[in-house]
């Protein structure tokens, strides 16, 4: 239905187009002198036909699912009618499987009824979408069409339409932003309006487990996120333990050793890196890498937990390697030849040129660069949502199991929730501090690399 | 620029030609070679983690891609396979197909009779899916019922992993000597001068590991045991836990000690089985000349067989800690000796939704499900992502404004993707009230991820196009939009689809945000409409690689070899796009 809703549009689309533009080639022939050409009346008609369709079915889409919802409530009898949010969720779930046919096992009566309800309502739904789509599309035609004449400036009309639809585009962006900071930022007030944000931000205990009932042991959580933070920093720490000499040392050698041969060879290959999902990082680190560094660890004698720090770390340095490396390697590139030409001038060798020139040249690069990498090592998900652990443990010790930001807010959110518990809530905070934590280094990051930039322009 | 003097007495005589400066000049020759090497050892580490990443995930998936299956001749009967004696196709859907496949094996092994081998052999040998197979083959064609019909039966995940070498070390010895045995069934005792020797070898080196691998637990303890204060009562009892230790060490040795002291082969070590005379028997105590044994597979023959048509199994992982037992790979060996063992390839995985069962799960629902989500992403991310990037790279003024959406822009493609998911779980699930784990919503999360990739790869692109094109179309009367759109956009298509194409293969293989809106959910069912609940390929991974199975393990790594490929075909098309159309101006 909604699919035909779109085919609608797209008929109405090319009739408006081919009657303006006709309309627009007869008043040509007619031996007028257009202001523009046919084309852009019947474009300029398609647009106006178009947009009251969208608006109609942009307004229709938020309201059918509680109108629908609520027919196929309504249907059912007094005394079965759900009283709360969540019996309500499971009572529409067994409606629209019975609507559908897909539920195993005999159905009651009410709620077939309710089903036949609930599919009606949608019929009703949709026939009026389309109903009033069509309508709003013939208005408009009918005040489009008598405007086409030869003074008309169909031309200037569409493209001020397009320049309108081009700017709604770029908007987008800044509204996902918007987006996001308004779905975390309500949340995570809310959160704290029953957990004290300073208990939040500083307390050592992260034991999110709200009891379901009211009189089970435990029955507040405790959410002090210090160990997620120890956490997530001690695997970034790692992680830029070895993203961080090998992304260098690779750019270094791409930029300033390289023969073009080794580098079209090389280059790729950082590439591919790059490429790999993280989800398959994620299954190395936490198939290959941890049990074999839990058992080169015990063949040293030292005990390893089976979901360590390091393992995560080290695998998620080497995702993060290419970051570090084209970084890094675009700063290099951007230091002027004359720098490099004045330092081989004065008899030094390309090492010390490097080192004393070249890099504390591109230093304010390099910075960026790990930073950018840092946080691209923070907010990274799958890695350890698959190779570290669950608790929060307050430990700086690598060998051990740690949990992340991100893995806390994986773990709160998946599954079944409800949507107004403080673990729910908790996951926004978490979100909240990651994305605040990660835009601050990134601003800052992009700029230093502008400034610097500037400098060598 | 200073324009100071030089100071005279700043000036130094530098003898190049002296000791000192060579030295210096080595060292400093030195210092740039061992720079050097740094950063090729940089690259050789990058290089050598893709290497093993790869090796690895290729050697884990491999079994993903084949199906071991058996050979069975199976007469299905109507009243077992037809509800009510009938042929219609209500009937037969609800018959019960694993009895014929149950009779025929029974014929193949009569000697099972106990309830529990019955068990093992009917339900942890076959798997559930044969009888499925061979309900969709009579259904087909009803003319096979009360006829022999020869049926490729699928194997269970446990025995198939065995048959690929997965679930154990195997070792397969042809004996040396001659054997005689005691019996055809039952418990048996095996004469064979000399030839156990080696395997009797292996076992008390086993077992001097063990004793060893005891001991440096127990030193462990106790040097952590000197930590606690004197009069700790978990000192005493510690304590005695390491002497016990010490003592099962000692014991061990001992016996590891004696070489010629024959052994019980228990749950926890290694089994030794015996395949002669079509039979198999699992050694119970071995020692150099004579072992005794149990029979698991009844033998053709008692008595005396010549060197080399015996031969022994090791299977190296102990009993108690793997999958199937004993009896189970007795029978599986004797299929394979009678050539009943078939492998052929897993079509399964391709065409099958998820399954609780390992062999078969398969990867149509999560291959469905990206496929509509990124049709999603690309409907919506395409036009938008480029229409942004002309309006910012061609109309938009230079004003504060277009200075935010750069910004914006800029730092959105830094967001981490879990972020998105926080949104798309807030605004389109909560807000929107749209379905979870539809395709629609990862979609839609999925193109506001990609966005900024694509208009910044578009604005590259358009960028590159050389200003004299825009200039020549104005020149000649055209419109401002009419310039970019009738001349430059076509021209700048190519880098706009590359930079589209590897924006896609970056949404292909997003996890994180998906688990967030829910398509982490059980699905069976291939999903029809983006509307529909499912999972997306690279949640399918993440799904199966928390699952215990092995066998879930190498179909984990086979839908990561099939994501990888998917991604490699796509970057391969864009850099193919790219050499083809591209312009140096």
């Amino acid at each position: 239905m909604i699919a035909l809703y779109f085919v609608l549009m797209a008929i109405v689309a090319v009739a408006a187009f081919t009657v303006g533009a006709a309309r627009g080639r007869r008043l040509q022939a007619a031996g007028l002198r257009l202001h523009s050409l046919p084309a852009y009346h019947g474009l300029f008609l398609a647009a106006l036909c178009t947009v009251p369709m969208m608006v109609a079915i942009a307004a229709w889409a938020p309201l059918a699912p509680r109108y629908v919802e609520s027919s196929a409530i309504a249907a059912l009898p007094e005394a079965a009618r759900p009283t709360t949010g969540l019996e309500r969720d499971a009572r529409l779930r067994e409606i629209v499987l019975s609507a559908e046919g897909r539920l195993t096992g005999p159905a009651a009566a009410n709620v077939e009824a309710a089903g036949r309800a609930y599919l009606s309502a949608q019929t009703t739904s949709k026939t009026v979408l389309i109903i009033a789509g069509i309508l709003a599309a013939l208005a408009a035609f009918s005040w489009g069409l008598p405007r086409v004449s030869a003074d008309f400036r169909a031309r200037n009309r569409f493209e001020t339409f397009t320049l309108v639809v081009l700017i709604a585009c770029s908007a987008v962006a800044v509204l996902t932003t918007l987006g996001i900071v308004s779905s975390v930022l309500f949340e995570t007030l809310r959160f704290f309006q029953r957990y004290p944000w300073w208990d939040f931000l500083f307390g050592l205990q992260w034991s999110p487990q709200t009891a379901i009932r009211a009189d089970q042991v435990g029955a507040s959580g405790s959410f002090g996120a210090v160990p997620l933070f120890v956490g997530t920093s001690l695997i970034m720490v790692i992680a830029m333990l070895v993203a961080g000499p090998i992304g260098l040392f690779s750019a270094i050698y791409m930029s300033e050793y390289a023969t073009p041969r080794f580098r079209s060879l090389a280059k790729p290959l950082l590439e591919v890196l790059a490429g790999i999902p993280t989800v398959v990082f994620g299954f190395f680190a936490a198939l290959t890498v941890a049990p074999f560094i839990r058992r080169a660890g015990e063949a040293l004698g030292l005990s390893v937990a089976s979901e360590s720090a390091l393992a995560a770390g080290l695998v998620m340095g080497v995702m993060i390697i290419p970051f570090v490396s084209s970084l890094s390697d675009d700063v290099i590139n951007a230091v002027p030849q004359s720098l490099r030409d004045g330092s081989y001038a004065m008899g030094s060798t390309k090492a010390e040129t490097i080192k004393r020139v070249i890099l504390p040249a591109a230093l304010p690069g390099i910075v960026s660069a790990f930073m950018l990498a840092i946080s691209r090592a923070v907010g990274e998900t799958m890695i350890v949502v698959m190779a570290a652990g669950l608790a929060g443990n307050l430990t700086f010790n690598p060998l051990e199991a740690v949990t992340t930001v991100t893995v806390q807010i994986k773990t709160l959110l998946t599954g079944d929730q409800e949507f107004d518990s403080a673990k729910t809530l908790s996951a926004f905070a978490l979100g909240f501090v990651l994305f605040f934590f990660t835009l601050t280094l990134n601003v800052i990051a992009l700029r230093i690399v502008r400034k610097y930039r500037e400098q060598y322009d | 620029m200073t324009d100071a003097a030089l100071d005279p007495g700043a000036v130094r005589a530098i003898d190049l030609a002296s000791d000192a400066s060579r030295a210096r000049l080595r060292r400093r020759y030195r210092a740039e070679a061992r720079f050097r090497a740094y950063g090729i050892a940089a690259l050789a580490v990058a290089g050598l983690f893709l290497v093993l990443l790869v090796g690895d995930i290729v050697i884990k998936g491999l079994p993903a891609f084949t199906e071991s299956r058996v050979t069975l001749t199976v007469t299905p009967q109507l009243s077992q396979v037809s509800t009510d004696g009938t042929t219609g196709a209500d009937a037969l859907r609800g018959g019960d197909y694993a009895a014929p496949l149950r009779a025929s094996l029974q014929e193949l092994f009569p000697e099972v009779t106990s309830r529990q081998d019955r068990r093992r052999l009917f339900f942890e040998i076959l798997s559930g899916g044969a009888g499925d197979d061979l309900r969709r083959r009579i259904m087909a064609d009803p003319g096979l019922i009360g006829r022999p019909v020869t049926v490729s039966a699928l194997l269970d995940d446990s025995a198939d992993m065995y048959l690929k070498g997965r679930l154990t070390g195997r070792v397969e010895r042809t004996g040396r000597g001659t054997l005689a045995i005691s019996g055809a069934t039952g418990d048996v005792t095996l004469d064979s001068p000399g030839a156990f020797r080696d395997t009797l070898a292996t076992i008390k080196k086993a077992l001097r590991d063990e004793a060893a691998a005891i001991e440096a637990a127990a030193g462990r303890v106790a040097q952590r045991l000197e930590a606690l204060p004197v009069g700790d009562p978990r000192r005493a009892t510690a304590q005695a836990g390491v002497d016990a230790d010490r003592s099962r060490a000692a014991a061990l040795r001992a016996r590891a000690a004696a070489p010629e002291a024959p052994e019980v082969l228990g749950t926890d070590t290694p089994s030794e089985l015996v395949a002669v005379n079509g039979g198999i028997v699992k050694l119970t105590s071995i020692g150099p000349s004579q072992a005794q044994g149990r029979v698991l597979v009844p033998l053709g023959t008692a008595g005396t067989v010549s060197e080399g048509a015996w031969r022994t199994i090791t299977l190296l992982q102990p009993e108690g800690s793997r999958r199937l037992t004993d009896q189970h790979i007795a029978w599986l060996e004797d299929m394979r000796a009678e050539g009943l063992v078939t492998r052929h390839f897993a079509t399964r995985f391709f065409t099958s939704g998820d399954s609780r069962e390992p062999e078969l799960a398969g990867l149509l629902g999560g291959l469905v499900g990206s496929l509509l989500t990124m049709f999603v992403t690309l409907v919506l991310c395409l036009p938008t992502g480029v229409a942004a990037a002309i309006y910012l790279e061609e109309f938009a003024p230079k004003n504060r404004i277009t200075d935010l959406i750069e910004v914006n822009i800029n730092n959105l493609a830094a967001v981490p993707s879990i972020v998105f998911g926080l949104l798309g779980l807030a605004v389109f699930l909560n807000f929107f009230g749209l379905p979870r784990s539809a395709p629609l919503v990862g979609g839609l999360v999925l193109a506001l991820l990609v966005l900024p990739t694509i208009i910044i790869a578009s604005r590259a692109a358009l960028k590159a196009v050389p200003p004299s094109i825009r200039e020549a179309a104005l020149g000649v009367g055209a419109s401002h939009q009419q310039a970019v759109f009738h001349h430059v956009l076509p021209m700048a298509m190519p880098g706009i689809l590359t930079g589209t194409i590897i924006g896609m293969a970056h949404a292909l293989g997003e996890t994180a945000p998906l688990l967030l809106i829910g398509m982490v959910a059980f699905i069976v069912d291939t999903p029809q409409s983006v509307t529909q609940a499912a999972t997306a390929l690279p949640v399918q991974i993440y799904l199966w690689s928390d699952l215990p199975e092995p066998a879930f393990q190498a179909k984990t790594a086979g839908a990561i070899i099939v994501l990888l490929v998917f991604l490699f075909v796509m970057n391969g098309l864009a850099v193919v796009l790219r050499r083809k159309f591209e312009r140096r101006w």
